[in-house]
């Protein structure tokens, strides 16, 4: 009981920051209709920023507390992501308004190799560290009611907290405040908002630096576990299956969505393992999103499409 | 009207192309009073959305482009604005098809509209209540999803969220469209109270010539992308060849306008 309870815990800390990157492409596609492949250069190119800051902005400006250092570090790697949002809405997308899908998604393919291009020419390529700090050493927790206790990885922890906090922030600015309400509006009928006075230059210039936010969170906690580098930016294909599974327009589907594939992994690595041999954490979500789009191809919680006449 | 005062608003002679290549206005003229209710009628295709479009800027995202005329709101030219800044100035347009936020509930529908408004919670609460006055169905089922709603409702919907932005000028396409005929004397019969107490001027496209020119005091038909005849509204609801091939009440059958008439309207695009 006490090996399973483990192993599921494992499983929801990781899902939650598959939902993290999952939230990325649904807030874009929701928004603007655009699959956006750049999400993962997104997650390194931040990554990269903050991993390099952290280290320029003591020397630039001689400061001991590594804490302080981390946090302008942070802010620093925002502006850039902010910086992003507004060249990709400038330059690219304020061109394309009213093309294929398809179209729209070669673009983000190439704003991704765009990104990972300009990020090796300005923060370096070698492989940084970022150290913000968070807890290494596993916990036991609720010892008087297990027999051995559990023992959670506080990493997973904190980070899957941040992940929670985050989710939970983006769905109250979504549900409460004008621009949220703007931003569902032009993702339901883009023409119909237009005709009310919401400018689409703006929402989408929002929503990237959302995608920009969401990508920064993602990149600075995978970044301090994995270290930066180049695969980074395929860390954003772990939310792909998420997506499939949860839906592309769903916010709660990607939180759920990637709980369930976070929990099946780890679960299924654990118990079918040793069954059909291991390595089934590598390919679980695949064949999970792959039953999905046979069954059920616009997820467990994608939009449908309300037609009434 | 006197001929001193400025219209509200005034087109002259707009061509419209889509894609580049497809003509479909050729040269439509109009003005609208301030404190008027103007109607363009006309059938299928005849070009009624793609004029307000063009008056309300959201021709761009569909790949139109005015391409000759003028289009003037008490003097300014207007042709270069974004929709946004139209609402700003006032004119704003509730499109063919209603085009409610289907996810949104009525009540965030409605107050979507007031999104480029900087007058603050309180003024805009104060309009959210004069909406639900008018529309006091919206008021009821302020919590439904939109999609969820009747077609009546989405139309009441559509023309409350235009409200909501506090306009002088509502470009009303097709507002009977779909509807039963009650529901659409319901609609008509509350466009005529805000025209009157509220003193907002309407723009109204309409395929529904009986209708529109019950409400409206001015009415220009369309054709083809032109327009053939203009008249006031009690006019026109008399005239013969209206009455002919708008309303319905010939014994020969609908015709086109053009048969018979055909000198005629030649004389007046050249006048
Ligand atoms: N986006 C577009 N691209 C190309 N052609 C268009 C477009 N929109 C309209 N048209 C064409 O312009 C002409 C006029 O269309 P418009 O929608 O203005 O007519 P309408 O009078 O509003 O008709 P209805 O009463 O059916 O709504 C039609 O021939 C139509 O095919
Ligand atoms: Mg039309």
């Amino acid at each position: 009981m006490g090996f399973f309870l483990e192993t599921l815990i494992g499983g929801l800390m990781a899902g939650m920051l598959y939902s993290l990157v999952a939230l990325g492409f649904v807030l874009i596609f929701k928004a603007s209709g655009v699959f956006n492949f750049a999400q993962g250069a997104m997650v390194l190119f931040a990554a990269l920023a903050m991993a390099r800051f952290s280290t320029w902005i003591p020397q630039w400006l001689g400061l001991e507390s590594a804490a302080l250092a981390n946090v302008l570090a942070f802010l620093a790697a925002g502006a850039v992501m902010f910086l992003v949002a507004w060249l990709v809405e400038r330059l690219v997308l304020r061109h394309l308004v009213n093309q294929e899908g398809a179209t729209l998604l070669m673009a983000t393919l190439g704003i991704a190799y765009i990104l990972e291009g300009i990020g090796g020419t300005l923060f370096g390529s070698d492989i940084y560290k970022i150290d913000v700090g968070m807890p290494k050493e596993p916990v036991m927790i609720l010892e008087h009611v297990f027999d051995g206790g559990l023992l959670i990885n506080k990493e997973d922890f904190v980070a899957a907290s941040i992940a929670a906090l985050l989710v939970a922030l983006l769905a109250l600015f979504f549900q409460k405040t004008t621009t949220g309400r703007a931003l569902r509006a032009v993702a339901d009928d883009h023409q119909a908002a237009q005709s009310i006075g919401i400018p689409l230059h703006r929402i989408w210039f929002i929503v990237w630096c959302v995608a920009g936010v969401v990508a920064l969170v993602a990149g600075v906690i995978w970044g301090s576990k994995l270290g930066v580098q180049f695969s980074l930016s395929t860390v954003a294909l772990r939310g792909l299956p998420v997506v499939i599974l949860g839906g592309l327009t769903s916010i709660p589907g990607a939180i759920i969505g990637g709980l369930i594939i976070g929990v099946g992994e780890k679960l299924s690595e654990v118990y079918l393992g040793p069954l059909i041999g291991g390595g089934i954490e590598i390919w679980f979500a695949y064949q999970l999103a792959l039953v999905f789009l046979l069954l059920r191809p616009q997820g467990l919680f994608g939009e449908k499409i309300i037609d009434r006449v | 009207m006197t001929e001193a005062t400025t219209p509200l608003l005034q087109v002259n002679s707009i061509e419209v192309i889509y894609n580049h290549v497809i003509l479909v206005l050729k040269g439509v003229s109009f003005s609208v009073p301030e404190g008027g209710v103007v109607a363009l009628l006309g059938g299928n295709g005849a070009g009624k959305t793609t004029t307000l479009r063009a008056v309300s800027n959201l021709l761009r995202g569909e790949r139109g482009e005015v391409t000759k005329g003028t289009i003037a709101l008490r003097d300014e030219r207007i042709e270069a604005l974004t929709p946004a800044e139209l609402v700003l100035r006032g004119v704003i347009q509730v499109m063919e098809g209603r085009h409610c936020f289907g996810h949104l509930s009525i009540e965030e529908n409605l107050l979507t509209g007031a999104y480029t408004r900087r007058d603050g919670k309180a003024a805009i609460a104060e309009t959210l209540a004069k909406v639900y006055d008018y529309f006091p169905r919206l008021k009821t089922r302020r919590k439904s999803q939109a999609a969820y709603t009747s077609g009546g409702e989405q139309q009441m919907c559509a023309i409350g969220r235009a409200l909501m932005a506090n306009p002088r000028m509502v470009l009303l396409d097709e507002p009977s469209m779909g509807l039963a005929p009650q529901i659409v004397d319901e609609v008509f019969g509350i466009v005529r109270r805000l025209n009157q107490q509220e003193g907002v001027t309407f723009l109204l496209a309409e395929q529904n010539t009986n209708m529109a020119l019950r409400y409206a005091d001015f009415g220009y038909i369309l054709e083809n992308g032109r327009v053939v005849m203009e008249g006031a509204a009690k006019d026109l609801a008399i005239n013969e060849d209206v009455k002919e091939f708008y309303l319905g009440l010939s014994t020969v059958g609908r015709k086109s306008f053009r048969d018979i008439k055909h000198y005629r309207r030649r004389k007046r695009w050249l006048s």
